[in-house]
């Protein structure tokens, strides 16, 4: 076994509060300016701790905007993206790892290919075809689309985990006579626990964070998500007022961060489970 | 078993689904047509962001909707930095608001595209009396009407009061103004170390240096209707060149403000970095929120050189072409106008109000905020002559901004940017008219 010396694990602890530190300083920041007085945002030489710890950024924020509506709808529509975009990615992974045909390999090629298409090149289409459908203005337009746009990453992610699980797994459980829906949802599917969790996250945050599609397809004020309702702390020339957006930001990040430490432990667990079965 | 845990799980996602569809999926401009008995429904979107004047224009609908219960108006809050996205994309679905706020730089563009509605035959002459001609100018193409101006903007110039009386000037008043070679002379007097008589924010310059080119008669585009050409003749190059000699020759201007927006230039002026600080009347706003305790400011009168005309837009309240009830449209945009009504917008967004009754108002003349420097500015805007022309938008994000940061970072002269502004402008401008 090796052992560490104390200066190799003193530079180890060091790299990793550094890191730490530039993981977590934006959000020092986002608490720091929110609690500040607009006075002290301006100052020149900026102040790491507020001199006059103030509120009013947030009781601005929560006055102006309907900040607690535009969070739930949030959580609605990156909560549904990030399950329906699971349930479904999880057997066509499934299909594409174990199934391998020139079908497959060109659906894969084409789920890449369509990450590099810019958001804004379909916008309008799609923008046409959710009115056609009666679905502009709505939180199923939005999310089917959210969907669609998770998907293919999901897909390439999970197919990737599934071809880790050794196939002979399967062969047991058929010779025990399970089907194969059995099959994936006793077997397959536990062992994808870390993989389906890295997908359910990335769906959520990018639906948690879009903009484009939002400011395009919801147009009800009671419907807008929090990306909609932060950008209105911004006006013309990009000048920002700085309190209550940094206040309505902080308030918005808290239940994506209680999201992703529930997640994360889900994460682990699902990491360790596989390994104790293989 | 099987199909049973299908069929299960399609219900759940089936519910989940449809305990999302909350929204309303009428595609439409928002109305019922108003027959038989319904009111009138307008969707009125605006951009107005700062406190005050969402809840100037919160009061403003709310009281319309009281008196008018005939014509009701859902008030939509859209935002200026996705504005146009937004519209474009409304406009080719169909959806596009009935009345709409934007800029009059754009609308050209949508009338072109047959976006926006003619107002001309709706007007009545009293809100056509009221507001300036030359704020009628910047929203009248040809002989259409595609917008009702009521929000401006001009250029004065900001200071740092005690650093200016601890070095023996003298203030320019409104009816004595500084000219552009009085602001050097001055800005250079008050350049020691450590402090800058002035800094002048370029961020994106092309607007304001070709709103400010207007004080000596430049214009930067000939034949601006027809096939318009860009130029840089002698009148066009006073603005930069004298503001390039501030910051290389007499070094009395601050090169930090190449990168700054007018809003990044506070902190340094509230420090006493910057003696004078040009800008547009709205950053009085960020001023009085942000400056420290006893800062002690004041607005200076706009700069003059052979005039002190400088060229403007309007902010605009404009009619969606495929609205169903241009009538009530109209009436509801004159209401929100009224004089009265602007008084409140201008106070709320700190710009120029076009109403001149409004203009009139104690409270857009008073000194304590430079309200009284402010709204005198208003004599001098006339149209800024490149809203007209087509193309301006793609010259002045491709060409122009990047070749005045380039020849105010002083990495290329006078005469270079007078190439890149013409020769590559006119190869932009050129697609336009094809």
């Amino acid at each position: 076994m090796n052992r560490s010396t104390p200066v190799a694990t003193t530079l180890k602890y060091l790299a990793l509060a550094g890191y730490l530190v530039f993981l977590a300083f934006p959000l020092f920041w986002l608490i720091s300016t929110a609690l500040k007085t607009p006075q002290e945002i301006a100052l020149i030489e900026p102040t790491w701790i507020p001199n006059n710890i103030t509120f009013d950024n947030f009781r601005a924020a929560f006055d102006e905007q309907p900040i607690v509506r535009s969070i739930l709808n949030t959580l609605l529509v990156a909560g549904v993206s990030c399950l329906v975009t699971v349930v479904l990615s999880i057997p066509a992974a499934y299909v594409m790892a174990r199934y391998r045909s020139v079908l497959s390999r060109m659906t894969l090629v084409w789920v890449l290919l369509s990450q590099i298409f810019p958001f804004i090149l379909v916008i309008i289409p799609l923008f046409l075809l959710l009115r056609d459908l009666g679905l502009y203005d709505t939180y199923i337009g939005l999310i089917a689309v959210y969907v669609v746009w998770s998907m293919p990453f999901a897909l390439w992610m999970l197919r990737s985990y599934v071809e880790t699980i050794p196939i002979e797994l399967e062969e047991a459980a058929s010779m025990d006579g399970a089907s194969k829906v059995r099959t994936l949802a006793s077997v397959i599917a536990p062992l994808l626990a870390p993989g389906v969790v890295a997908a359910g996250l990335f769906a959520f945050v990018s639906a948690w964070n879009e903009f484009l599609f939002a400011l395009v397809l919801i147009r009800d004020p009671e419907l807008q998500t929090l990306s909609l309702t932060l950008v209105k702390f911004i006006g013309a020339e990009g000048v920002a007022r700085l309190g209550p957006l940094a206040a309505a930001s902080l308030v918005a990040t808290i239940p994506s961060l209680i999201f992703f430490a529930f997640m994360q432990r889900r994460l682990t667990g699902g990491l360790l489970g596989g390994a104790v079965k293989s | 078993m099987r199909s049973i845990r299908f069929v299960a799980l399609a219900a759940v996602t089936g519910l989940v689904l449809a305990a999302c569809g909350g929204g309303d999926d009428e595609t439409g401009s928002g109305d019922d047509g108003g027959s038989g008995g319904e009111p009138v429904e307008l969707s009125f979107q605006t951009l107005a962001w700062q406190t005050a004047s969402v809840e100037a224009n919160e009061a403003i609908v709310a009281a319309w909707n009281e008196a008018n219960p005939d014509i009701q108006v859902e008030l939509i809050q859209g935002d200026w930095n996705n504005v146009h996205d937004q519209l474009m994309t409304s406009f080719e679905g169909g959806t596009a608001p009935d009345v709409f706020h934007y800029e009059s730089t754009v609308l050209q563009d949508f009338g072109d595209r047959g976006n926006v509605l003619d107002l001309a035959e709706y007007l009545s002459d009293e809100i056509r009396d009221d507001i300036r001609a030359g704020a009628w100018d910047t929203a009248t193409f040809d002989e259409a009407v595609y917008g009702v101006p009521f929000l401006q903007e001009s250029q004065v110039v900001f200071a740092n009061r005690k650093l200016l009386e601890a070095a023996g000037v003298t203030l320019p008043t409104v009816d004595d103004p500084w000219t552009w070679d009085e602001f050097a002379d001055v800005s250079a007097q008050l350049t020691t170390d450590g402090q800058f008589g002035a800094v002048v924010p370029l961020n994106a310059p092309a607007n304001r240096i070709l709103n400010l080119a207007r004080n000596f008669g430049g214009d930067y585009f000939t034949d601006l209707t027809g096939e318009v050409q860009a130029v840089f003749d002698e009148a066009d190059q006073e603005v930069p060149r004298r503001i390039h000699e501030m910051l290389y020759t007499d070094n009395s201007a601050s090169p930090d403000g190449i990168g700054m927006s007018s809003a990044d230039a506070l902190p340094g002026f509230f420090a006493g970095q910057y003696a004078m600080l040009p800008g547009a009347i709205w950053l009085r706003q960020q001023i009085i929120e942000q400056a420290p305790d006893g800062f002690d400011w004041v607005t200076l009168p706009a700069l003059e050189g052979e005039s002190s005309a400088q060229g403007a837009v309007s902010q605009t309240l404009s009619v969606s072409a495929e609205t169903e009830h241009p009538e009530e449209a109209v009436q509801f945009i004159e209401y929100f106008l009224n004089a009265e009504n602007q008084v409140q917008l201008a106070a709320g967004d700190w710009l120029l109000p076009t109403s001149q009754e409004a203009a009139q108002s104690p409270e857009l003349n008073d000194p304590a905020t430079g309200w009284d420097v402010a709204t005198a500015t208003a004599e001098n805007l006339e149209m800024a002559p490149f809203q007209q022309v087509k193309g301006f938008e793609e010259w002045k994000s491709r060409i122009a901004n990047p070749a005045f940061q380039e020849y105010f970072s002083d990495q290329i002269s006078l005469e270079d940017l007078g190439a890149k502004l013409v020769d590559e402008g006119n190869a932009v401008l050129e697609r336009y008219q094809r």
